[in-house]
């Protein structure tokens, strides 16, 4: 049954670096826009 | 410092590509792990497409934007920085998706093909993909002004344009020389019934869904870290003048 | 008054200039071609199997190709940025497109010079035969191949100049890029030597392709040339 091993291995290490990589643009994100005043943030 | 009423980086645009996303990834992993069949040939490694097909999707996508955001930053009139930070945002995520690519590829060739690599044209072309903008990505590190750094990175996007194709073709001729008694590409060869169509289908949207959320954050993030410099750098000029008025 | 010189006689002059720097200074031929040649002697050494060597010989002179590629960019360039005379030259209004030819003719035909005792080295080390119909075919090939390795080095060297950790990002940069080269070259060699069965007519695509990227690269690198050396 290594198949399963494999499948997992797989779904793992995706859905673990995207949710990863969200997660540290999250914080990243959330820890300058303290820094920025609001009016030089493009979006806002 | 300053304390800011927004604290989030999200908009209304990005939270609802987010909502999207997180739906249609939920779809794939109770679908793809547990709703859908086993293949008729391949048996269980099947599931194993469902990841791998959307995110080979969405590591040429990024190769896509990141060209067409830099040939818009070269001939753009205003040469606007905003289009190298997409870039560059794209690159960053794409480099994600390619190892994911590759990793689940190799792991399901191992399952259908007993080996974890085959020069086969679109593997190997994704291999280099993922080379080439390691490569980008070192440019982009390179350091000088924000205008230098977007200048050099996008030359070596618009060349890795002109470079990909040119790899992959030459991967295909290459490999058209071993003949093998049968041909298999990394999609094999799936009869896929209704449920397995539509969960590929909707984990292609969520990854894209996924993609987009992610370069617009770290898109935004690149802004506010070079804004964050430039104040930086101007704070650090005016007490250097303010030194020299006071001596 | 005068008008800005025109872009051939600037290559002319930018390739005249480097080529006389290496006559002087001789580092290509005093230093990278034994280097290439030491590259050949320890393939044999590492892969021990005359028979192997003989049919993989074509493979073995891009390889050492390649590796000397980087050093001889990296000399191309190093020539420049001591003292600041590539900028010296923008400065001075010079075309960037006659650069970009120049360095590149003058890169070209260090290259040719490497490949040259590369493959005399292949024919004495390896026993690789060669018939006058090969010879044609590998002529073409070492002229298309080296012009797309001259372009693209003289475009990436153009990039890295100057930069901090340029030794180890060149040759990042540049491998992927010179893939379809090395691997279209070394088919198209190996039908030359008719190593491993290899047919004669089977060589001409591949230098098809190596003609394509010598172009691709050629255009490709004139027009970007000028905002890579910018600052």
């Amino acid at each position: 049954m290594k198949d399963v091993g494999f499948i997992s291995l797989v779904y793992i290490i995706t859905f673990g670096s995207i949710i990863g990589l969200v997660a540290f643009t999250l914080t990243q994100g959330r820890r300058l826009s303290r820094q920025v005043p609001d009016k030089d943030k493009p979006w806002t | 410092m300053n304390s800011t009423a927004v604290r989030s980086v999200g908009t209304s645009s990005t939270r609802l590509f987010g909502a999207l996303a997180i739906a249609c990834m939920t779809w794939v992993v109770v679908g793809g792990l547990f709703f859908t069949p086993a293949d008729l040939n391949q048996g269980e490694s099947v599931r194993i497409m469902y990841v791998h097909v959307p995110s080979a999707w969405v590591a040429y996508l990024a190769f896509i934007v990141t060209g067409i955001a830099s040939a818009m930053f070269m001939f753009g009139k205003k040469h606007s920085l905003g289009f190298d930070r997409v870039a560059g945002a794209s690159a960053e995520v794409g480099l994600m998706f390619m190892a994911i690519t590759l990793i689940s590829g190799s792991l399901w060739g191992r399952l259908t093909w007993g080996t974890f690599w085959e020069w086969d044209p679109r593997l190997t072309t994704t291999a280099f993909l993922f080379v080439t903008y390691l490569g980008y990505m070192a440019v982009r590190g390179l350091g000088g002004s924000p205008q230098q750094r977007a200048r050099r990175s996008a030359v070596v996007a618009m060349l890795a344009v002109l470079e990909i194709p040119l790899v992959h073709f030459s991967v295909v001729m290459w490999r058209s020389l071993h003949q093998r008694a049968s041909v298999l590409s990394t999609d094999g060869d799936i009869k896929m019934d209704g449920l397995m169509l539509t969960t590929l289908f909707v984990g292609v949207i969520g990854f894209t869904c996924t993609f987009a959320w992610l370069v617009s954050h770290r898109q935004r993030v690149m802004a506010m870290r070079d804004i964050l410099l430039a104040t930086q750098l101007d704070s650090a000029l005016d007490e250097r003048i303010a030194e020299g008025g006071r001596a | 008054m005068s008008t800005s010189p025109n872009i051939a006689r600037v290559a002319r002059v930018v390739a005249a200039k480097d080529l006389r720097i290496e006559m002087r200074s001789r580092i290509v031929v005093q230093q990278v071609l034994p280097f290439a040649g030491l590259v050949m002697v320890m393939f044999a050494f590492a892969l021990d199997n005359d028979d192997v060597l003989q049919r993989v010989a074509g493979g073995l002179v891009w390889l050492a190709t390649l590796f000397s590629l980087f050093i001889v960019v990296q000399r191309s360039y190093a020539i420049e940025t001591t003292d600041g005379a590539l900028d010296a030259l923008r400065v001075a209004g010079v075309d960037s497109q006659g650069i970009f030819l120049g360095k590149s003719a003058a890169l070209f035909v260090q290259l040719i010079t490497l490949e040259l005792l590369l493959f005399v080295l292949a024919v004495v080390l390896y026993q690789v035969q060669l018939s006058l119909a090969g010879l044609v075919l590998l002529v073409t090939c070492v002229l298309c191949a080296t012009a797309g390795l001259a372009f693209v080095g003289t475009l990436y060297g153009g990039l890295t100049a100057g930069t901090r950790g340029r030794e180890t990002l060149l040759p990042l940069l540049l491998l992927p890029v010179v893939a379809p080269v090395v691997l279209s070259a070394t088919r198209a060699t190996e039908s030359a030597f008719s190593s491993g069965g290899a047919v004669l007519a089977d060589g001409w695509p591949w230098v098809g392709v190596l003609a394509v990227f010598a172009a691709l690269f050629g255009i490709g690198g004139l027009l970007s040339f000028g905002a890579l050396i910018e600052e």
